[in-house]
């Protein structure tokens, strides 16, 4: 299957737009693509709008996570699966370790896209944020607080020009006394509650498939196969890249409320799973193929 | 009678003298203070006895429910036995407000330790040590932590691990362990199952299970701060961490108790 790459293209007009500007020969946008205010200025400092009312750091920070590698969680009745895709920069990577999934506490659990360290350094601070949550109450943080207080840290960074946004979309999950929860939150410090949640290069295909699935029904175990199809399908369309994947999980039964890594046995099961649907629906566009070449 | 509302409640001065407002004051840092800062002097909520010991496949241990406030049996659902990480148990007696406070340090300690997915665990020695590290630091500070505590689990060559460390800091090993009374009545009954290390070997998880409850009973049959409800870990390669709450001891007679003489109103 042979795509046009599109963003290449976008870019490229972006970039003689831009040398245009630089060169001061008046190119009025029409707006249509919302791009007015690039080039004029308001979008070199953090905190401060454009006439129209952005704030276009916040934008480029989200551009930064666009490109990222995919990532994403799904949530069950009793749990929260999550799951990334690891493109595998270099052969002299040691297969398996550099672990992109990270624990807050004892069952929160979270993975972002976007640029990593940022993520590291969130995490970090929601490592903090559990610590003195315990240090002051005797108990542990409940996640939608905790997802409050990162998101208000998160909104922090866009309001002063000596700081840049956050360039990474974080998902972040869990279970507490109250049950399962998913939250994605943004680099503008936006955060929203979700039962299937995706971010990265192949958030857009991994939507579509998110949104198939029945929430209600679904048992941890379902989702661990379910996530490692959707990273599986979403990663066709950078399928020129090795990569490997990762996936963990929080469950009330399964896992007895801890965020862990899937076991060996499981990750291997939803890999061959997730193989064999992509097989299938590749056999099922061939035949389509044919019949229209029967057609013909 | 004193009718002022505001001294209802308080010990006569008559009768008891006037309160020492040094007390209150005591600050060192003031560098002329009247008073030193005084730390903990004394527990005041006490959990009594925690016994342990090895077999050829694990430990046992076992703590009873009582928190004693003085001589009152004030509370009887204190659980004093704490598992740690896959398969280590902390038993704990003495203060309890210093026990809850220790529980608390070790449930943080694990939860950062599985922060990085390493594949290494925490096991019993590391515990063991940190509690040693704490306790020792506390007492430098003249601020101890007033308990002490027995450590149980697998070392890092697998084997049964059983260490004892206390709010000096001091620490040691036996193949059995009992802090507190425990130590003059339940030790020497232990030892006649596992009087040294080589014991261990010919020692089964149905033997040293026995033996335990046999000394939670006398415990409690000579112990006056315990009680006959209690709590048992057994920890085996096989099972893992086994917890059996709310145990009774049974079979009690006390038959033996009227032939003891001296004590009350009794004339001897």
């Amino acid at each position: 299957m042979v795509r046009v790459n599109k963003p290449y293209h976008v870019s490229l007009a972006e970039f003689l737009l831009q040398m245009l500007q630089v060169l001061g020969v008046g190119v009025h946008d029409d707006g249509e693509r919302g791009r007015t205010s690039v080039g004029t200025g308001y979008d070199l400092s953090n905190s401060v709008f454009s006439p129209d009312g952005r704030n276009f750091q916040v934008e480029y920070a989200a551009k930064a996570v666009e490109n990222g590698s995919t990532s994403l969680a799904i949530k069950t009745p009793t749990g929260v699966v999550f799951a990334v895709e690891k493109i595998i920069t270099s052969k002299l990577l040691v297969p398996n370790k550099n672990n992109r999934i990270q624990t807050i506490g004892r069952s929160i659990g979270a993975v972002y896209s976007g640029l990593l360290p940022d993520g590291r350094h969130l995490v970090s601070r929601a490592r903090d944020e559990f610590n003195s949550y315990r240090g002051q109450y005797k108990e542990d943080i409940t996640v939608p607080y905790l997802i409050d207080r990162l998101g208000n840290y998160v909104q922090a960074y866009t309001c002063y020009n000596s700081v840049r946004p956050f360039g990474i979309t974080s998902i972040i999950g869990g279970v507490d006394g109250e049950g399962s929860h998913l939250y994605m939150l943004e680099p503008s410090g936006v955060y929203w509650g979700y039962k299937g949640a995706a971010a990265g290069k192949g958030r857009q295909s991994a939507k579509n498939e998110l949104e198939k699935l029945k929430y209600d029904e679904l048992t941890s175990k379902d989702a661990i196969k379910e996530a490692a199809r959707i990273i599986y399908l979403a990663h066709e369309d950078n399928k020129d890249k090795d990569f490997e994947i990762e996936i963990s999980w929080v469950d009330t039964v399964e896992t007895k409320g801890l965020h862990q890594f899937v076991p060996e046995d499981l990750l291997a099961e939803a890999k061959a799973y997730a193989q064999d649907k992509l097989n299938e629906d590749e056999d099922e566009d061939e035949e389509d193929d044919e019949d229209e070449d029967m057609d013909n | 009678m004193d009718h002022d509302p505001f001294r209802w409640g308080r010990p006569n001065d008559a009768t008891y003298g006037g309160y020492n407002t040094k007390i209150a004051h005591a600050n060192p840092q003031a560098g002329n203070a009247a008073m030193p800062t005084m730390n903990t002097q004394q527990p005041i909520v006490t959990g009594t006895s925690v016994i342990a010991m090895k077999f050829k496949d694990g430990i046992v241990i076992a703590a009873d429910n009582l928190g004693s406030y003085g001589a009152l049996a004030r509370f009887d659902d204190v659980e004093r036995l704490f598992p740690v990480g896959e398969n280590t148990v902390v038993g704990i007696s003495g203060d309890i407000s210093d026990l809850q406070y220790i529980s608390r340090l070790l449930e943080d300690l694990e939860i950062d330790n599985n922060y990085d997915y390493d594949g290494h665990s925490l096991r019993a020695p590391h515990i063991h040590e940190y509690l040693q590290k704490v306790f020792y630091a506390r007492r430098s500070k003249m601020d101890p932590l007033w308990n002490s505590t027995i450590v149980g689990g697998f070392d890092d060559e697998g084997k049964p691990f059983l260490k004892y460390v206390d709010l000096l800091g001091v620490k040691y090993s036996a193949p059995t362990l009992a802090t507190g009374f425990g130590a003059y009545l339940a030790s020497p009954i232990l030892r006649k199952v596992i009087f040294e290390e080589k014991d261990v070997e010919k020692v089964d998880e149905e033997t040293a299970r026995n033996a335990i409850k046999e000394c939670m009973k006398v415990l409690y049959y000579r112990d006056a701060r315990s009680l006959d409800k209690y709590s048992m870990i057994t920890i085996t390669k096989e099972k893992g961490v086994v917890f059996e709450k709310n145990l009774r001891s049974e079979n009690q007679s006390w038959r033996f108790a009227k032939d003891i003489k001296g004590y009350g109103t009794q004339k001897v």
